[in-house]
């Protein structure tokens, strides 16, 4: 394989998150490396949304540590997390409807956008240029994710498996260091799956983009990712390769129920 | 049919001035999903700030830039001090707070600027147009024309405001799905602020129309009541929807006070005088029952 994986740029330290009485999250430690898929999986509100929020700054855990790049915080806010490399998409689908699949994509590079509001009203120097510029970037995207054919269209009116596809080239066009996919193939046929696999693969070994994804779905976890965590009430249950992780006795007794 | 012409014409062009409260209502329900019940104390806010300003001795152009200063403050304070607080309410918390509002500005706008009723001069006459008139044999007020120039630049202006600008983009963004717009990046706050500074701009507008027209007053906060119908009428989240409905407004009104009376009459026998100012709320009710989601709003459907 291309792709080398590198050293670790996202460290989790012992986060743990609460809401009111509830714990979401208890104290959960893990990392990813630069260029891997790493996946997050366990049962239904094991906390796996949960970490992905920490992650980029929708939630604030009462404890632990986010060390991203060597630079240590206790929380980000979702601006500062866009802003040093942050893209993610949701579980139910988070796109502007309204707006077409283009619009969409140019929004996502909404942060990389540094000339003014007044320029931008005038359409004048280097408000155009910059446009442009951006403009040839997420055509490359649109190109990437083979959606030519609906770069006009408004994104309401796509189908779901679609719609799915061009809520992942809006975060890759603000072209991210890490991607966050909250379930990317939930709800879709075995053929649209296989077509996500492809392009999560293709964005993980051609432009080098580190991802982080929960995945219901075993089988393509298990082929896709490098490593993997899993979740289970809000607990770090297991860690590691997807062979070790599948003989792992606390997550098979998670996923199958334990004897009593 | 010449003066059923005259009457069409004066009632689109004062529909036109309806359209422009309308348009400060959409702009705030649009990007933040909030009724926004103070627009007419704040059209009410502009206009006084305007004439206080230049009592103090302001000519109109440094006044006009004063009271869009003030409008722009009281915007990034409403969206600090209320909004901020009322994140993840529901839409009917944030109006009840709106309607708070709108009783702080309302009782705020006379501390600062005193209540009693004072004239506006912006300078355009409010006279028949002697061209028009002579030609035509029609009562053509320069002003209402004026008014309508003002409300088509102001529309046109908003609208490549938001389709082409990167600003423009990113309000677009935040209305269509505040989580998607936050995980791109797009700070919510500073857009809120930014919308309601917009819509204290077009307060301001309209305030100086109504108020060169009627005085400025108190009475000015009611032009918000005449904007429900527009709002129900062209749909709440639609720019064009609100001079649509404005006109429709208008133009219905006005030919109705001209028309329905002498029917009426001939049927029951009586005076029939004063329907212009119930009329627009029937035709809302009867449009609701209708097209609930208005001309161009869109149309809400959940899935079960």
């Amino acid at each position: 394989m291309a792709r080398q994986i590198g050293d670790v740029i996202l460290d989790l330290k012992n986060i743990s998150l609460r809401f009111g009485g509830v714990k979401a999250l208890t104290d959960i430690s893990f990392d990813v490396r630069e260029h891997e898929i790493r996946a997050i999986i366990g049962p239904n509100g094991a906390g796996k949304s949960s970490m992905l929020n920490v992650i980029n700054g929708v939630y604030r855990p009462q404890e632990g540590e986010i060390i991203f790049r060597g630079e240590h915080r206790r929380n980000m806010d979702t601006h500062a997390a866009a802003e040093a490399g942050f893209a993610r998409t949701f579980q139910n689908i988070a796109l502007f409807k309204g707006m077409t699949v283009l619009d969409n994509l140019m929004a996502g590079r909404n942060l990389k956008m540094k000339s003014n509001f007044l320029q931008h009203a005038l359409w004048w120097g280097p408000a155009k240029r910059e446009e442009l510029a951006h403009r040839r970037k997420v055509e490359e995207v649109i190109d990437f994710l083979d959606i030519e054919h609906i770069r006009k269209t408004p994104v309401g009116r796509l189908p779901y498996g679609l719609q799915k596809r061009v809520e992942l080239a809006r975060a890759l066009a603000a072209e991210p260091q890490i991607l966050l996919l909250d379930e990317p193939m939930a709800g879709m046929n075995v053929e649209e799956k296989q077509d996500m696999c492809r392009f999560i693969l293709d964005v993980n070994d051609q432009l080098g983009t580190t991802i982080v994804l929960i995945e219901h779905d075993m089988g393509v976890v298990m082929d896709i990712s490098d490593r993997v965590v899993v979740l289970d009430y809000g607990k770090k249950i297991g860690d590691g390769v997807p062979d070790d992780v599948k003989n792992n006795p606390e997550v098979i007794a998670a996923y199958l129920g334990t004897q009593h | 049919m010449q003066f059923f012409f005259e009457v069409l014409i004066g009632g689109l062009l004062s529909g036109i001035m309806y359209s422009l409260v309308a348009l400060g209502f959409v702009l705030i329900f649009k990007a933040s999903g909030v009724l926004n019940f103070a627009q007419g104390a704040m059209v009410y806010f502009a206009a006084l700030s305007v004439v206080g300003c230049m009592e103090k001795g302001a000519p109109l152009w440094l006044a006009l830039i004063l009271a869009f200063a003030i409008m722009t403050l009281l915007g990034i304070a409403t969206e600090k001090f209320v909004l901020r607080k009322m994140v993840n309410q529901t839409p009917i918390a944030l109006f009840m707070a709106t309607i708070g509002l709108s009783f702080f500005i309302e009782g705020l706008a006379p501390m600062l600027w005193g209540n009693e009723v004072r004239p506006l001069d912006i300078g355009i006459v409010d006279e028949p147009i002697p061209y028009i008139l002579d030609s035509y044999n029609m009562v053509v007020s320069s002003f209402d024309l004026f008014a309508a120039g003002v409300a088509v630049a102001l529309v046109a202006g908003l609208a490549l405001f938001f389709q082409y600008t990167r600003v423009g983009r990113a309000l677009r963004a935040v209305a269509d799905d505040h989580q998607a717009a936050l995980s791109i990046g797009i700070p919510l706050q500073h857009i809120w602020a930014l919308v309601w500074a917009v819509a204290g701009f077009v307060a301001l507008v309209a305030g100086m129309l109504w108020g060169s027209r009627n005085g400025v007053q108190y009475a000015l906060t009611f032009t918000a009541l005449k904007a429900l119908p527009v709002l129900i009428l062209g749909g709440f989240t639609s720019v064009p929807g609100a001079i649509v409905g404005g006109l429709i407004i208008g133009a219905s009104e006005k030919l109705a006070e001209i028309y329905i009376p002498p029917v009426l009459a001939e049927v029951f026998g009586g005076n029939f005088g004063g329907i212009e100012n119930w009329f627009p709320y029937v035709l809302a009710l009867l449009f609701l029952l209708v097209r609930p989601e208005g001309l161009f709003g869109e149309r809400h459907i959940d899935r079960v």
